[in-house]
Protein backbone atom coordinates (compact mmCIF):
# COMPACT_ATOMS: atom_id res chain seq x y z
CA UNK A 1 0.00 0.00 0.00
CA UNK A 2 1.16 3.49 -0.71
CA UNK A 3 2.09 5.52 2.32
CA UNK A 4 -0.09 7.93 2.02
CA UNK A 5 0.41 10.10 5.04
CA UNK A 6 4.28 10.60 4.40
CA UNK A 7 3.80 14.15 2.99
CA UNK A 8 5.95 16.43 4.35
CA UNK A 9 4.74 18.31 7.17
CA UNK A 10 6.49 21.35 6.69
CA UNK A 11 4.70 24.92 6.17
CA UNK A 12 1.41 25.30 4.07
CA UNK A 13 1.85 27.76 1.11
CA UNK A 14 0.21 31.05 1.22
CA UNK A 15 -0.78 30.69 -2.53
CA UNK A 16 -1.07 27.78 -4.55
CA UNK A 17 2.06 27.41 -7.15
CA UNK A 18 1.14 27.88 -11.20
CA UNK A 19 1.00 25.49 -13.89
CA UNK A 20 3.24 27.14 -16.64
CA UNK A 21 0.99 27.34 -20.23
CA UNK A 22 1.82 25.03 -23.14
CA UNK A 23 2.61 21.20 -23.56
CA UNK A 24 5.18 19.26 -21.85
CA UNK A 25 6.53 22.27 -19.61
CA UNK A 26 4.84 20.88 -16.23
CA UNK A 27 6.35 22.28 -13.29
CA UNK A 28 9.32 20.22 -12.10
CA UNK A 29 7.68 16.65 -10.09
CA UNK A 30 8.42 16.37 -6.79
CA UNK A 31 11.15 14.69 -5.65
CA UNK A 32 10.58 12.22 -2.65
CA UNK A 33 10.30 8.30 -1.81
CA UNK A 34 10.15 6.83 -5.42
CA UNK A 35 7.18 3.93 -5.81
CA UNK A 36 9.34 1.90 -7.34
CA UNK A 37 9.23 -2.02 -6.08
CA UNK A 38 12.16 -4.46 -4.98
CA UNK A 39 14.63 -5.91 -7.70
CA UNK A 40 13.53 -8.58 -9.67
CA UNK A 41 15.23 -11.23 -12.62
CA UNK A 42 12.00 -11.38 -14.49
CA UNK A 43 13.31 -13.52 -17.85
CA UNK A 44 14.15 -16.27 -15.46
CA UNK A 45 10.83 -17.91 -15.35
CA UNK A 46 9.88 -17.17 -19.14
CA UNK A 47 12.74 -18.85 -20.46
CA UNK A 48 14.55 -15.73 -22.04
CA UNK A 49 11.50 -15.20 -24.07
CA UNK A 50 10.33 -11.65 -25.67
CA UNK A 51 7.79 -9.99 -26.54
CA UNK A 52 8.33 -11.29 -29.94
CA UNK A 53 6.35 -14.34 -29.43
CA UNK A 54 3.88 -13.16 -27.22
CA UNK A 55 0.18 -12.82 -27.54
CA UNK A 56 -0.54 -9.06 -27.25
CA UNK A 57 -2.25 -8.67 -24.01
CA UNK A 58 -2.75 -5.50 -22.52
CA UNK A 59 -2.67 -5.07 -18.67
CA UNK A 60 -6.72 -5.62 -18.34
CA UNK A 61 -7.24 -8.16 -20.83
CA UNK A 62 -9.58 -11.01 -19.10
CA UNK A 63 -8.09 -14.31 -19.10
CA UNK A 64 -10.28 -17.79 -18.08
CA UNK A 65 -8.86 -21.34 -18.28
CA UNK A 66 -10.30 -23.69 -20.92
CA UNK A 67 -12.41 -25.68 -19.54
CA UNK A 68 -12.45 -29.27 -21.12
CA UNK A 69 -8.73 -28.67 -22.10
CA UNK A 70 -6.27 -31.46 -21.48
CA UNK A 71 -3.09 -30.17 -19.46
CA UNK A 72 -0.52 -31.92 -19.67
CA UNK A 73 1.68 -30.64 -16.21
CA UNK A 74 4.97 -31.65 -17.49
CA UNK A 75 4.89 -29.47 -20.18
CA UNK A 76 4.07 -26.08 -18.55
CA UNK A 77 5.80 -23.93 -16.07
CA UNK A 78 4.92 -24.17 -12.57
CA UNK A 79 3.77 -20.88 -12.36
CA UNK A 80 1.78 -21.78 -15.68
CA UNK A 81 -0.44 -24.30 -13.68
CA UNK A 82 -0.91 -21.77 -10.50
CA UNK A 83 -2.28 -19.26 -13.46
CA UNK A 84 -4.60 -21.90 -14.78
CA UNK A 85 -5.68 -22.76 -10.99
CA UNK A 86 -6.18 -19.06 -10.75
CA UNK A 87 -8.05 -18.61 -13.92
CA UNK A 88 -10.53 -20.68 -12.99
CA UNK A 89 -12.24 -17.20 -12.47
CA UNK A 90 -11.78 -14.61 -14.92
CA UNK A 91 -8.97 -12.60 -13.64
CA UNK A 92 -7.51 -9.68 -15.39
CA UNK A 93 -3.35 -9.74 -16.37
CA UNK A 94 -2.63 -7.20 -13.34
CA UNK A 95 -4.71 -9.62 -11.21
CA UNK A 96 -2.79 -12.69 -12.10
CA UNK A 97 0.12 -10.51 -11.51
CA UNK A 98 -0.99 -9.25 -8.55
CA UNK A 99 -2.12 -12.49 -6.84
CA UNK A 100 0.74 -14.81 -8.05
CA UNK A 101 3.09 -11.87 -7.69
CA UNK A 102 5.13 -11.94 -10.90
CA UNK A 103 5.58 -9.06 -12.80
CA UNK A 104 3.53 -8.59 -15.68
CA UNK A 105 5.96 -8.25 -18.33
CA UNK A 106 6.53 -12.13 -17.20
CA UNK A 107 2.66 -13.04 -16.80
CA UNK A 108 2.23 -11.97 -20.42
CA UNK A 109 4.72 -14.64 -21.66
CA UNK A 110 3.68 -17.29 -19.66
CA UNK A 111 -0.23 -16.41 -20.67
CA UNK A 112 0.79 -16.31 -24.43
CA UNK A 113 1.80 -19.32 -23.97
CA UNK A 114 -0.92 -21.11 -22.50
CA UNK A 115 -3.57 -18.97 -25.22
CA UNK A 116 -1.30 -20.43 -27.85
CA UNK A 117 -1.94 -24.27 -26.73
CA UNK A 118 -5.33 -23.90 -26.08
CA UNK A 119 -5.54 -23.73 -22.09
CA UNK A 120 -6.68 -20.73 -21.81
CA UNK A 121 -8.61 -17.50 -23.46
CA UNK A 122 -8.76 -14.02 -23.49
CA UNK A 123 -10.53 -10.89 -23.81
CA UNK A 124 -9.10 -8.07 -25.12
CA UNK A 125 -10.67 -4.85 -23.27
CA UNK A 126 -12.18 -1.88 -24.85
CA UNK A 127 -9.59 0.53 -26.56
CA UNK A 128 -9.21 3.35 -28.55
CA UNK A 129 -9.85 1.24 -31.67
CA UNK A 130 -13.21 -0.76 -30.15
CA UNK A 131 -14.53 2.31 -27.85
CA UNK A 132 -17.33 1.77 -25.73
CA UNK A 133 -21.03 2.15 -26.50
CA UNK A 134 -23.41 4.82 -24.69
CA UNK A 135 -24.87 1.57 -23.65
CA UNK A 136 -21.63 0.70 -21.68
CA UNK A 137 -21.24 3.96 -20.25
CA UNK A 138 -24.44 4.32 -18.89
CA UNK A 139 -23.95 0.61 -17.66
CA UNK A 140 -20.70 1.70 -15.89
CA UNK A 141 -22.89 5.32 -14.46
CA UNK A 142 -25.09 2.53 -13.05
CA UNK A 143 -22.71 0.45 -11.61
CA UNK A 144 -21.08 3.21 -10.24
CA UNK A 145 -24.31 4.60 -8.83
CA UNK A 146 -24.97 1.25 -6.64
CA UNK A 147 -21.85 1.16 -5.26
CA UNK B 1 -5.92 -7.18 -29.90
CA UNK B 2 -5.46 -9.11 -27.11
CA UNK B 3 -5.94 -12.83 -28.71
CA UNK B 4 -9.44 -15.14 -29.30
CA UNK B 5 -11.85 -13.49 -27.86
CA UNK B 6 -14.11 -16.28 -26.15
CA UNK B 7 -17.36 -17.55 -25.85
CA UNK B 8 -17.57 -20.94 -26.18
CA UNK B 9 -20.07 -22.79 -24.70
CA UNK B 10 -17.88 -23.94 -22.22
CA UNK B 11 -17.86 -21.05 -20.24
CA UNK B 12 -18.88 -18.76 -18.64
CA UNK B 13 -18.83 -15.19 -20.34
CA UNK B 14 -15.91 -13.77 -20.23
CA UNK B 15 -16.01 -9.92 -19.05
CA UNK B 16 -14.87 -7.15 -21.28
CA UNK B 17 -12.65 -4.46 -19.20
CA UNK B 18 -12.11 -1.00 -19.26
CA UNK B 19 -9.76 0.96 -16.91
CA UNK B 20 -9.70 4.47 -15.81
CA UNK B 21 -6.55 5.76 -14.60
CA UNK B 22 -6.16 7.60 -11.40
CA UNK B 23 -3.18 10.03 -11.24
CA UNK B 24 -1.18 12.48 -8.75
CA UNK B 25 1.79 13.48 -6.81
CA UNK B 26 3.20 10.45 -4.16
CA UNK B 27 1.10 11.19 -0.95
CA UNK B 28 -1.71 13.07 -3.00
CA UNK B 29 -4.21 9.80 -2.03
CA UNK B 30 -4.29 7.69 -5.30
CA UNK B 31 -4.23 4.46 -3.67
CA UNK B 32 -6.84 5.75 -0.57
CA UNK B 33 -9.07 6.88 -3.63
CA UNK B 34 -8.91 3.53 -5.47
CA UNK B 35 -9.57 1.67 -2.38
CA UNK B 36 -12.78 3.23 -1.36
CA UNK B 37 -14.74 2.46 -4.10
CA UNK B 38 -12.74 -1.06 -4.88
CA UNK B 39 -14.44 -4.01 -4.58
CA UNK B 40 -11.09 -5.79 -3.10
CA UNK B 41 -8.36 -4.26 -0.88
CA UNK B 42 -5.66 -2.63 -3.74
CA UNK B 43 -3.78 -4.99 -5.11
CA UNK B 44 -0.17 -4.18 -6.15
CA UNK B 45 1.17 -5.42 -9.17
CA UNK B 46 4.86 -4.87 -10.43
CA UNK B 47 5.66 -3.37 -14.35
CA UNK B 48 9.25 -3.48 -15.42
CA UNK B 49 9.62 -0.64 -17.82
CA UNK B 50 12.31 -0.32 -20.39
CA UNK B 51 12.99 3.55 -20.47
CA UNK B 52 15.33 5.00 -23.07
CA UNK B 53 18.10 6.72 -21.68
CA UNK B 54 18.47 10.39 -21.98
CA UNK B 55 20.14 13.34 -21.45
CA UNK B 56 23.43 11.76 -21.89
CA UNK B 57 26.00 12.28 -25.12
CA UNK B 58 26.14 8.16 -26.35
CA UNK B 59 29.48 8.62 -28.69
CA UNK B 60 29.47 5.14 -29.39
CA UNK B 61 25.51 5.68 -30.84
CA UNK B 62 23.91 3.00 -28.68
CA UNK B 63 21.17 3.78 -27.55
CA UNK B 64 21.63 3.26 -23.87
CA UNK B 65 18.30 1.72 -21.78
CA UNK B 66 17.79 1.06 -18.46
CA UNK B 67 15.00 -1.09 -16.75
CA UNK B 68 13.01 0.07 -13.84
CA UNK B 69 10.19 -1.50 -12.06
CA UNK B 70 7.16 0.37 -11.04
CA UNK B 71 4.47 -0.94 -8.63
CA UNK B 72 0.84 0.37 -9.72
CA UNK B 73 -2.11 -0.35 -7.00
CA UNK B 74 -5.51 -0.77 -7.96
CA UNK B 75 -9.18 -1.56 -7.74
CA UNK B 76 -11.94 -3.25 -9.46
CA UNK B 77 -15.56 -2.44 -9.62
CA UNK B 78 -17.88 -5.84 -11.65
CA UNK B 79 -20.35 -3.01 -13.09
CA UNK B 80 -22.12 -6.30 -14.83
CA UNK B 81 -21.13 -10.28 -15.20
CA UNK B 82 -19.90 -8.63 -18.52
CA UNK B 83 -18.03 -5.70 -17.70
CA UNK B 84 -15.54 -5.04 -15.19
CA UNK B 85 -13.98 -1.54 -14.27
CA UNK B 86 -10.31 -1.31 -12.91
CA UNK B 87 -8.69 1.76 -11.40
CA UNK B 88 -5.18 2.15 -11.36
CA UNK B 89 -3.01 4.29 -9.41
CA UNK B 90 -0.75 5.50 -11.66
CA UNK B 91 2.48 7.33 -9.98
CA UNK B 92 2.78 10.81 -10.60
CA UNK B 93 6.39 12.30 -11.68
CA UNK B 94 7.12 13.30 -15.09
CA UNK B 95 9.81 10.99 -15.44
CA UNK B 96 6.95 7.96 -15.56
CA UNK B 97 5.75 9.76 -18.59
CA UNK B 98 7.00 6.52 -20.41
CA UNK B 99 4.22 4.12 -18.96
CA UNK B 100 1.57 7.00 -18.67
CA UNK B 101 1.70 6.48 -22.53
CA UNK B 102 1.24 2.58 -22.54
CA UNK B 103 -1.50 2.94 -19.26
CA UNK B 104 -3.39 5.62 -20.29
CA UNK B 105 -3.93 3.21 -24.01
CA UNK B 106 -7.40 2.01 -23.66
CA UNK B 107 -8.44 4.26 -20.34
CA UNK B 108 -12.03 5.54 -20.15
CA UNK B 109 -10.53 8.51 -18.30
CA UNK B 110 -8.78 9.55 -15.96
CA UNK B 111 -8.73 10.97 -12.36
CA UNK B 112 -6.11 13.51 -11.14
CA UNK B 113 -5.96 14.08 -7.59
CA UNK B 114 -4.91 17.63 -6.65
CA UNK B 115 -2.99 17.88 -3.48
CA UNK B 116 -2.93 21.48 -2.26
CA UNK B 117 0.36 21.40 -0.15
CA UNK B 118 1.85 20.71 -2.97
CA UNK B 119 -0.08 21.10 -5.78
CA UNK B 120 2.99 21.29 -8.79
CA UNK B 121 3.00 17.70 -8.16
CA UNK B 122 0.07 17.44 -10.08
CA UNK B 123 0.81 19.54 -13.26
CA UNK B 124 3.18 16.72 -15.06
CA UNK B 125 -0.65 14.44 -15.03
CA UNK B 126 -2.22 17.59 -16.60
CA UNK B 127 0.28 18.27 -19.13
CA UNK B 128 -0.33 14.57 -20.24
CA UNK B 129 -3.79 13.90 -20.25
CA UNK B 130 -4.56 17.41 -21.60
CA UNK B 131 -1.98 16.67 -24.39
CA UNK B 132 -2.90 13.21 -25.35
CA UNK B 133 -6.59 14.26 -25.35
CA UNK B 134 -7.56 12.16 -22.57
CA UNK B 135 -10.86 12.85 -20.74
CA UNK B 136 -9.81 13.57 -17.10
CA UNK B 137 -11.38 15.44 -13.98
CA UNK B 138 -9.34 17.34 -11.51
CA UNK B 139 -10.31 15.74 -7.57
CA UNK B 140 -9.04 18.17 -5.18
CA UNK B 141 -8.11 16.36 -1.86
CA UNK B 142 -8.98 18.15 1.30
CA UNK B 143 -6.45 17.07 3.85
CA UNK B 144 -6.91 17.97 7.14
CA UNK B 145 -5.17 20.20 7.87
CA UNK B 146 -4.10 22.03 4.64
CA UNK B 147 -5.23 24.85 3.36
CA UNK B 148 -8.47 25.48 1.83
CA UNK B 149 -8.99 26.61 -1.31
CA UNK B 150 -11.81 27.14 -3.83
CA UNK B 151 -12.47 25.50 -7.09
CA UNK B 152 -11.50 28.40 -9.02
CA UNK B 153 -8.40 29.19 -7.28
CA UNK B 154 -7.13 25.71 -8.25
CA UNK B 155 -8.99 25.65 -11.59
CA UNK B 156 -6.40 29.11 -12.47
CA UNK B 157 -3.64 27.57 -10.63
CA UNK B 158 -3.56 24.52 -13.42
CA UNK B 159 -5.02 26.81 -16.00
CA UNK B 160 -7.45 24.08 -17.28
CA UNK B 161 -9.45 24.35 -20.18
CA UNK B 162 -13.38 25.41 -18.60
CA UNK B 163 -14.60 22.25 -19.97
CA UNK B 164 -12.14 20.29 -16.99
CA UNK B 165 -14.53 19.40 -13.81
CA UNK B 166 -12.71 20.10 -11.03
CA UNK B 167 -14.76 18.68 -7.74
CA UNK B 168 -13.53 18.96 -3.72
CA UNK B 169 -12.92 15.61 -2.77
CA UNK B 170 -12.35 13.03 0.17
CA UNK B 171 -10.50 10.22 -1.14
CA UNK B 172 -11.04 8.18 2.19
CA UNK B 173 -14.81 8.54 1.60
CA UNK B 174 -16.60 6.50 -1.22
CA UNK B 175 -20.06 8.97 -1.28
CA UNK B 176 -16.77 11.77 -2.60
CA UNK B 177 -14.73 9.04 -4.90
CA UNK B 178 -18.12 8.17 -6.30
CA UNK B 179 -19.00 11.25 -6.77
CA UNK B 180 -15.30 12.16 -9.00
CA UNK B 181 -16.31 8.93 -10.87
CA UNK B 182 -19.44 9.76 -12.05
CA UNK B 183 -18.17 13.01 -12.83
CA UNK B 184 -15.78 11.63 -14.97
CA UNK B 185 -17.87 9.18 -16.62
CA UNK B 186 -20.39 11.56 -17.01
CA UNK B 187 -18.02 14.18 -18.83
CA UNK B 188 -16.80 10.85 -21.33
CA UNK B 189 -20.62 10.93 -22.18
CA UNK B 190 -20.86 14.21 -22.89
CA UNK B 191 -17.82 14.59 -25.04
CA UNK B 192 -19.38 11.39 -27.22
CA UNK B 193 -22.50 13.61 -27.62
CA UNK B 194 -20.33 16.18 -28.57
Amino acid sequence: MQAHNEHDPGGTPNGLPHRDGGFGSGGSAAGGPQEAGPLVRPYVIAQGRDHADTVRLDMISVVIAAKRAEVDEMALEPEQLRILDLCRRPQSVAEVSAHLDIPVAVVKVLLSDLLNRGLALARAPYTAKSPVSRDVLQAVLDGIQRL
Amino acid sequence: MASRDSENDDHAPVPSALKILVAGGFGAGKTTLVGSVSEIAPLRTEEVMTEASYGVDDLSGVEAKSTTTVALDFGRITISPSLVLYLFGTPGQERFWFMWEELSEGALGAIVIADTRRLETCFAAVDFFERRGVPFVVAVNCFEGADRYEVHEVRDALSLDPAIPVVLSDARSRESSKRVLLTLVNQVAERMAA
